[in-house]
């Protein structure tokens, strides 16, 4: 059965999206593309462009790269229409491909590495486009840009295992079976991975968190 | 009550809220005594808001362009590929066939080659076999040692000091 339901889990949701709700008719979409319909795979791009290209920045942290994965991703999709059969969900097919592209090109080291330390400094192409919530002054975009940086480094230190299950639970919001099959482990494991990467990204990022409650504090609202 | 390192397979699951009311039970008896599993708690709960600080980059404007470029690139199937659904199927077919007709002829050939080296030899030899003075004056036959009786014949009874003293004749 098909995982329609959206979870609020965060607080802050400014800058969300959600591909659970939009998972209904992707396996229909995708017979239709197989049947030879173009405009389906059209929707199925502009569905899952923006997902598949940030989750592929917060593996690569290249943008370059990471379109050039995305695309890659795409194309295989519309390679593989003919042999498609509906035995799982879309999103996890169309996620595994993408975490072997990712994991592979990190491997191959063909791209630029993941493994710099979290005081490493910041990288020409660190700064991708923003969708600002609201206007800043520029002391502020530098604040929020550096703690943005921050947690991108922090995450990207994580181990690669580990890495891809946060990205998918946190950002793509995938169940738990979903998140296991991509990473071909059991639930059990996943969840044992996903509290270690978690447990470390506490550490790691325990001065923006304890900022974080401050700042909410000093507002006035309840963390 | 659970131990923490029980809990903690369970505490990401609660804080989701994609626990079962049993797990979710026994993971809050468990914080309403373990204050440092309650901190660790409330700490991944901020530290999720922290996670959604992080903006999203949106593909370049040439993405969808880009990528229907490659897409009409992609090879597109004609006449023959109606005719041959498979390319690579009717590819290993027709290679295993080739394979079939080279494997027939190959030993067909060998058989003559050799058939005729054969004969060839025995030719050679002929003289030498049709020659009985030859064979009756060959030592070497003399030293073959001498087979044990065939075991057609009818069995000899067996004294009793045969089976101690074993007889050699010379």
């Amino acid at each position: 059965m098909e995982h329609t339901q959206t979870l609020q889990l965060y607080g802050t949701a400014g800058v969300r999206y959600n591909v659970g709700a939009m998972t209904r008719s992707d396996v229909q979409l995708m017979l239709d593309v197989k049947a030879g319909d173009e405009a389906s795979f059209n929707l199925l791009l502009q569905k899952y462009r923006t997902p598949l290209v940030n989750f592929l920045y917060r593996m690569v942290r290249n943008t370059g790269t990471a379109e050039d994965l995305a695309q890659e991703v795409f194309l295989r999709v519309y390679r593989a229409r003919k042999q498609y059969s509906p035995s799982a969900k879309f999103t996890t097919w169309l996620f595994r491909i993408a975490t072997n592209l990712a994991l592979n090109s990190l491997r191959d080291n063909r791209y630029r590495q993941m493994d710099v330390s979290i005081d490493a400094p910041v990288e020409e192409d660190a700064a991708p486009l923003q969708l600002p919530a609201r206007e800043l002054r520029i002391d502020e975009k530098m604040i929020e840009r550096d703690r943005s940086e921050f947690i991108r480094r922090a995450i990207a230190a994580l181990p690669e295992k580990q890495r891809v299950a946060v990205l998918l639970h946190k950002y793509e919001e995938m169940d738990y079976g979903e998140i296991a099959k991509i990473l071909e482990c059991s639930e059990s494991a996943l969840k044992s991975l996903l509290f270690r990467a978690y447990e470390t990204l506490r550490v790691q990022l325990a001065p923006l968190v304890s900022q974080s409650v401050a700042n909410r504090a000093r507002e006035g609202r309840p963390s | 009550m659970k131990k923490c390192e029980d809990v903690s397979k369970q505490l990401i699951a609660y804080l989701d809220r994609r626990a079962n009311s049993a797990e979710r039970h026994e993971v809050e008896e468990h914080l309403a005594a373990c204050s440092a599993c309650h901190e660790r708690a409330e700490d991944f709960r901020k530290l999720w808001g922290v996670l959604d600080e992080v903006p999203l980059v949106e593909p370049s404007l040439g993405f969808d362009a880009r990528i229907r470029a490659r897409i009409a690139e992609e090879p597109r199937r004609g006449w023959l590929g109606w005719l041959v659904p498979q390319p690579r199927l009717a590819f290993a077919m027709a290679l295993l066939l080739a394979l079939s007709v080279w494997m027939a002829r190959l030993p067909r050939e060998g058989n003559v080659a050799g058939t005729e080296q054969q004969d060839f030899e025995a030719i050679k030899d002929l003289g030498v076999l049709e020659n009985y003075d030859v064979l009756s004056k060959f030592d070497a036959l003399s030293e073959v040692p001498v087979e044990a009786a065939p075991t057609d014949q009818p069995a000899q009874p067996v004294t009793p000091g045969s089976e101690q003293q074993p007889t050699t004749e010379e």
